[in-house]
């Protein structure tokens, strides 16, 4: 049953990613983006992370993606059309990320590896909600902190890119 | 067929691979911002994975760090390209050569 799902929302999921860079539409691309993000919530769930599959749905798919909605319709670029693709750069592009893909498979054959499968009656730690506030709360604490302190430094930074300066010299 | 680790760990390197290849062949900047964010994603799923697997919360964890930066990050990216819109008004990677030569 986890096999069939996983191989669901695993072709579900690149397909989709495939779609985001395929796409001739933007507005296409970031729906794309939003069903290939619904289908890694999917796979966090088969991972038991359910917190985490519930987050991934609330903060990509709600904010992140109405995010690029909202700029993407903001800023209307050229009819939405892409440009065909030069040849050298397809053919560049396809070759690295092969390259990149051969490397991570031979390194999951060959290299050195302890769990390959899991454990029968293994417990899912991540799928208990207590343990991701106890680690938060105590291992993870300083971390916690300055990443609220990133949050507050990138709502300042937007404030300051998206406000007008007079005066400024245009360095057009 | 049992899905075991090396099956999640493929489906993360091909969506990497697919980040990136976006990142490579697309010239409008939103669209590499997606492919970023993908790229960021499929790291999630293999830590995820690999937390699973050996049954530790750390990478769980950490997980929720790349949210947070990740969505502090599109923020901040967004507020770039939307000012860089202004400007120049474009978005398209070829036109962008203020430091060419």
């Amino acid at each position: 049953m986890s096999a069939i799902l996983f191989n669901l929302f695993a072709i579900f999921t690149v397909a989709c990613a495939l779609g985001v860079v395929f796409n001739r539409n933007t507005i296409a691309s970031a729906l794309c983006l939003l069903l290939a993000l619904v289908g890694v919530a999917g796979i966090f769930a088969l991972l038991e992370a359910f917190l985490l599959a519930v987050l991934m749905v609330l903060v990509y798919a709600g904010a992140v993606v109405a995010l690029f909605l909202f700029i993407v319709m903001l800023l209307d670029v050229s009819g939405g059309e892409r440009k065909p693709f030069g040849k050298a750069t397809v053919f560049s592009g396809i070759i690295s990320a092969g390259l990149l893909v051969v490397g991570l498979i031979s390194f999951t054959k060959h290299g050195a590896q302890t769990t390959a499968e899991l454990p029968a009656g293994a417990a899912a730690s991540g799928s208990v909600l207590k343990a991701y506030g106890e680690q938060l709360f105590t291992t993870y604490l300083l971390p916690v902190q300055i990443v609220g302190f990133l949050l507050l430094i990138a709502m300042l930074g937007v404030i300051v890119l998206s406000k007008k300066f007079q005066g400024l010299e245009d360095i057009k | 067929m049992t899905v075991g680790l090396n099956e999640y760990l493929y489906l993360s390197a091909v969506l990497f691979a697919i980040g990136f290849l976006g990142v490579l062949v697309r010239k409008n900047t939103l669209i590499i911002y997606m492919c970023l964010e993908l790229m960021l994603v499929a790291s999630t799923v293999a830590l995820v994975a690999f937390s699973r697997f050996n049954g530790t919360m750390d990478g769980n964890v950490f997980v929720f760090f790349i949210l947070t930066v990740a969505a502090a990050e599109v923020a901040v990216g967004l507020a770039i390209i939307v000012a860089l819109f202004r400007r120049r008004q474009t978005i398209e990677v070829g036109e962008l050569n203020a430091l060419k030569n």
